[in-house]
């Protein structure tokens, strides 16, 4: 349980970590509350660890004009601490509080997160249903990526090799805009058995799940439904969970419909 | 780009050089390099809370940050803590509660516990627990832990 030997770097200008990150063997060490523990398990042996947390251009949240721009590098905990956070995008505000636990929160960064996909993770969902844009860097420059089009599968999104997740772009929430976030887990801070990160504007519903698939996914057809009792039932086109340890399929999607009744009235 | 570093921190107070390999845990350096073992290594990736430690103010997982990574920062820990008195009132309502048995989780409780007073001097009981969820006690389970720091904010601790 200890990690294998690997060689560090801390690079304290992009131009630089972009250089270092294109070496073979290289991997990007942000707030490590994921890769850490797959190194100490040796799930993961890099060569070279590129510790970017040195990058302050890459922290913080800016609100300019309808956009909310938060930094690769902002931690779980500044999002749940942040004003323009609980005010413009209340949906990420509500959903901070179920990652993990404070002392993982002070380290954990959004875009680490984002970058890793767990399928079981927050964030992605959150990303999908405020439709965001994913900024990464690279040597030629800053490319936007659609949420919708980032995720790819298991732990893979659209990000190039030599390619640095250094921003996530989302649009202010609009008055008559509602969002609801709803998660079941075993323990609080465990990862979720299932969870919705939900989004409705101008009668228009953005239902992403997360922790039923290979990747946080939008319910399409669930969102198109009328009312909730035909959205509940087509939840069953849209969602095929696989089972996990403790529960079944059918209990999966079970519980997808016990949050979208919770989450229902609140859209 | 080595596999050790020179890195220079402060420890309770006090400031601290060593070559640290790159692989080393916060934890392990503190107990291992400087014998400060009153952090304890439990799971090694993040769940039990049993190692957690102060960086620059905030509480984190000591198996889950690398010991060169806190170049330049202030750690505290259970021993400095204890030591300035801070974790005093905390300290004397676990030990009348009962809210320790084999005493292997208590150093990270406190931490825990002392960080949600300084955020939230009012926690009701669901705020405690929440913030104690990544704590894991084996013995006592949480109720004497619960009552405990709501002995403190009361004013009882």
């Amino acid at each position: 349980m200890k990690a294998a030997s690997f060689a560090y770097a801390k690079p304290r200008a992009l131009a630089e970590a972009l250089e270092l990150i294109a070496r073979p063997g290289a991997k990007v060490l942000a707030g490590g509350q994921s890769l850490i523990p797959s190194l100490n398990m040796r799930l993961s042996s890099p060569e070279l660890l590129v510790d970017i947390t040195g990058l302050d251009e890459l922290k913080g949240i800016r609100f300019e004009k309808d956009t909310v721009r938060i930094g690769a590098l902002t931690t779980h905990a500044d999002i749940e601490r942040s004003d323009v956070v609980k005010r413009h995008l209340p949906l990420l505000a509500e959903a901070v509080p179920h990652i993990a636990h404070p002392a993982i929160r002070n380290r954990g960064t959004i875009g680490g997160s984002l970058a890793l996909a767990d399928p079981a993770a927050e964030y992605p969902a959150c990303v999908l249903a405020l439709d965001a844009t994913i900024v990464a860097t690279g040597p030629k420059g800053e490319r936007k990526i659609r949420a919708t089009e980032f995720f790819k599968s298991l732990f893979e999104t659209d990000l190039k090799p030599g390619e640095l997740l250094t921003a996530v772009e989302f649009k202010a929430q609009k008055k008559d805009e509602r969002s609801a976030f709803v998660e079941l887990a075993r323990r609080h801070g465990d990862y979720a058995i299932v969870g919705l990160a939900a989004f409705a504007s101008n009668g228009t519903k953005r239902l992403a799940y997360f922790g039923v698939a290979d990747r946080a996914i939008l319910a399409q057809n669930a969102a198109k439904a009328k009312d909730l009792e035909s959205a509940k039932a087509a939840l069953a086109k849209d969602l095929q969970p696989p089972a996990d340890l403790y529960h079944s399929s059918e209990t999966k999607l079970h519980l997808a419909r016990v949050l979208l009744e919770r989450a229902w009235t609140k859209l | 780009m080595d596999e050790a570093l020179d890195t220079t921190l402060t420890v309770n107070g006090a400031q601290v050089t060593r070559r640290i390999p790159a692989r080393m845990n916060l934890v392990d350096f503190l107990r291992d390099e400087l014998g400060l073992t009153g952090s304890h290594v439990g799971c090694e990736h993040g769940v039990c809370g049993a190692c957690t430690v102060r960086v620059d103010g905030d509480i984190v997982r000591g198996c889950l940050m690398l010991a060169v990574q806190a170049n330049g920062c202030e750690v505290e820990t259970i021993e400095g803590l204890s030591d300035s008195g801070e974790l005093a009132a905390l300290q004397k309502a676990f030990h009348e509660r009962n809210a320790l048995q084999c005493g292997f989780c208590t150093p990270g409780m406190l931490l825990a516990a002392r960080d949600l007073l300084k955020h939230n001097p009012k926690p009701d009981r669901e705020q405690i627990r929440a913030h104690i969820s990544g704590n894991y006690c084996r013995c006592t389970g949480y109720q004497a832990i619960v009552d405990a720091i709501e002995d403190v904010i009361h004013g009882q601790g």
